[in-house]
């Protein structure tokens, strides 16, 4: 059991680091505002570095090394030890280091709820965003008549 | 033989300075933004990345302010950036099958599960150039539609035409480490993984001319564009710290299944073969080369002829990469004053000589 | 618990990269060394600001038995670097030696290449006191007539194995000696008696 427990544990710390993934960084501010976050020490300054993106040949087989994404990382440490880390795309050190706080807050039960609670805005942007994107693309869905060629 | 030159210093800051200016142009035109050039300029941006193997569209987007939109120069800015990072790690690799589709057309199925979807795309415009543009017209908002209830599941054509065994499967992941040229030269012959990490990273003209080649008849594949699917992915990454995969965040790629003339011996029924392309961005026309191209270079594997340029692997990778290209070609300008001085002496010594003869002779 | 790493990761590795390389480019000078780190034990600052600073993903680092017991120093390293370590010094970038009077022989780290000597170990020695004054006479590339520098404590076989390390060149490997504070070069370019 606390196997299982500890798995759909990962999933959810997962769920909520993705959420930041996706977030703005004025979002993850707006967030972290309303927590009265406790202040946070850098266990590893924000740094910016690349991590190699691999694709698959044909789309599922054998690895290839597609190209490098630039990577930004933070990891934090709040004063009571607990503490976050956040991976995030892109050049932006004051974002991931938000998104590190927000996991560290999130390790503990007490903050759990009020995280998640102050990330559901981003949330419901991002389906927002995607639904619309989905409607656009949807709009372009075609269906190709093939023309009798007169064999028959 | 290079021998160093002094001097000139002066002479280069000023011609830095009048370079800024000139990048500028006009002061009178207000001055482009990075956002401006990423959005606007979107698909030079992803072949920046393209070909600078860095996403990262806000540099390609700077990178292409700070060479006043030269290609191959804004490669080398991103190029020489990169090489400034350290490398956390290798990404999970993607998972191009649930991409988040903003474009997928089959040539080969018309029925595809999950449809086709046309997307933002040049193609059926009538390349009448749009005046409208040039007084900054209104734009009209893009149709919306609801999403088809099968929409999220569009497997790929390959894997249909794969469930009936009438197409070679993917070459399967053995586990044996990946090579990276980043990191070491290439020997030759070399595997289709380190081939697909030069194409990718390639020069989009030279890929584009060596697949229409193959086209042409130096080394035929008869291809058909299985699928081309251009959408977002999610970039996924396992810090040692955590050893979970946490998500990065998404990224735009482009993909092409290209099927290939089958073939088939003793043990193999025939089937069709393959050639794969996968790119940062928006490219179909990239991506599509590089899977003519991939298909050309496995001829020694298929057992095909060896006879045209783009089924070399050493032709193709050693001059695929624009920066190496351009670095070679360009290196002839600087000064080569003491080689050609001893050009010249050789050249003045055998006309004498050859005078000398002449004159001897009558 | 994981310990805190460079605050200024840039400017900080540049300022130990700029004492390595005094070091090295002028053998039996001393040179300060900034060390503000507070890495787990045994680990010393110096240590640990010349491995945070020159060793990332692609440099395999070789830890002495002082330093490999227990993982603290390990999981340390591998956090603020991304460096793997290696139980085999003959393949190991960096060697960082806790106990110089322990180190093994310098013929067990690589020697590189005769066409690449560069993938050759550099050896980072913690030591309790380097000062100027009679101990090894170092001569070669960098120094001017002759220096000398006075090592506490001696590692086993020194400096006939410097000597020996000097004698194959190209080939052979770089030291690095890092007391408190303090930090000395021993390229393989370095002529050493004593």
């Amino acid at each position: 059991m606390a196997v299982t427990d500890q798995g759909s544990q990962t999933q959810a710390r997962r769920a909520v680091m993705a959420l930041c993934a996706a977030a703005t960084g004025q979002e993850l501010a707006t967030a972290l505002a309303g927590l009265a976050a406790p202040g946070a020490e850098d266990i590893r300054a924000p740094e910016i570095g690349l991590v190699m993106a691999t694709g698959r040949i044909g789309g599922d087989g054998r690895p290839f090394n597609l190209g490098e994404v630039s990577v930004t990382r933070a990891a934090v440490r709040l004063a009571d030890g607990r503490t976050g880390f956040a991976y995030h795309l892109g050049r932006d050190r004051a974002r991931a280091r938000r998104a590190a706080i927000l996991d560290a807050l999130w390790q503990g039960e007490a903050d759990r709820p009020g995280v998640e609670e102050a990330l559901a805005p981003v949330a419901r942007r991002a389906a927002a965003d995607a639904a619309a994107q989905a409607r656009r693309t949807a709009a372009t869905r075609v269906d190709f008549l093939t023309l009798a060629r007169g064999e028959d | 033989m290079y021998v160093a030159v002094k001097g000139g210093e002066a002479a280069i800051d000023n011609a830095h300075r009048l370079l800024a200016e000139v990048r500028r142009g006009d002061p009178a035109v207000p001055d482009l933004t990075v956002a401006q050039i990423r959005e606007q300029m979107a698909l030079l941006v992803d072949r920046v990345m393209a070909e600078g193997s860095l996403n990262d569209p806000d540099l390609a987007a700077l990178a292409l302010k700070q060479a006043r939109g030269d290609v191959v120069e804004a490669v080398f800015l991103v190029r020489a950036f990169r090489t400034t990072l350290p490398r956390f790690g290798a990404s999970v690799p993607l998972e191009t099958g649930r991409m988040t589709l903003s474009r997928r057309i089959s040539a080969t199925f018309k029925d595809l599960p999950g449809g086709q979807v046309l997307g933002p795309t040049f193609d059926y415009t009538h390349r009448l150039v749009d005046f409208g543009l040039a007084e900054g017209e209104q734009l009209e908002p893009a149709a919306e539609a609801e999403p088809r209830e099968d929409a999220a599941a569009t497997p790929r054509v390959t894997d249909l035409l794969g469930r009936d065994g009438l197409i070679e499967p993917s070459p399967q992941d053995d586990g044996t480490p990946l090579g990276d040229i980043t990191r070491e030269p290439v020997d030759f012959p070399c595997d289709r993984s380190t081939r697909l990490q030069a194409l990718a990273r390639g020069d989009e003209g030279f890929i584009l001319a060596l697949g229409y080649s193959t086209q042409r008849g130096y080394g035929r594949t008869h291809p058909f564009v299985g699928e081309v699917r251009v959408g977002t992915v999610a970039v996924e990454f396992v810090p040692e710290e955590l050893g979970f995969p946490v998500l990065l965040g998404t990224m735009q790629v482009t993909e092409c299944q290209m099927v290939n003339q089958f073939k088939g011996s003793r043990e193999v029924p025939p089937q069709f073969t393959r050639g794969y392309g996968l790119v940062f961005g928006q490219s179909e026309r990239k991506a599509m080369a590089m899977a003519l191209v991939d298909r050309a270079l496995r001829a020694s594997e298929l057992g095909e002829p060896l006879a045209s340029p783009a089924q070399d692997q050493e032709f193709v990778l050693a001059h695929c990469d624009s920066l190496q290209a351009t670095g070679f070609v360009e290196h002839l300008k600087l000064p080569h004053y003491v080689d050609f001085q001893a050009e010249l002496e050789l050249v003045r010594r055998m006309r004498a000589e050859a005078e000398d003869k002449r004159e001897a002779a009558e | 618990m994981l310990r805190a790493g460079f605050r200024d990761p840039v400017h900080e590795s540049q300022g130990v990269f700029r004492a390595v390389l005094d070091a090295l480019a002028r053998p039996g000078t001393i040179h300060a060394i900034p060390a503000r780190l507070d890495p787990p034990a045994p680990l010393t600052p110096e240590l640990a600001a010349i491995a945070l600073a020159l060793t990332d993903g692609d440099t395999p680092v070789w830890l002495d038995p002082a330093l490999a017991a227990g993982h603290d120093v390990a999981a340390y390293l591998r956090f603020h670097t991304g460096a793997p370590t290696t139980a085999d010094p003959a393949r190991a970038a960096f060697a960082l030696v806790r106990e110089a009077e322990r180190c093994p022989p310098l013929a067990d780290f690589a020697a590189g290449t005769p066409a690449y000597p560069d993938t050759s170990t550099t050896l980072v020695l913690a030591l309790d006191r380097i000062e100027a004054g009679p101990g090894l006479r170092l001569t070669g590339p960098g120094i001017r007539g002759a220096a000398e520098l006075a090592l506490a404590p001696l590692p086993p076989g020194w400096p006939a194995a410097l000597r020996e390390n000097h004698a194959g060149f190209p080939l052979g490997v770089d030291i690095l000696l890092a007391a408190p504070g303090r930090l000395a070069g021993l390229p393989r370019s370095t002529a050493v008696e004593g």
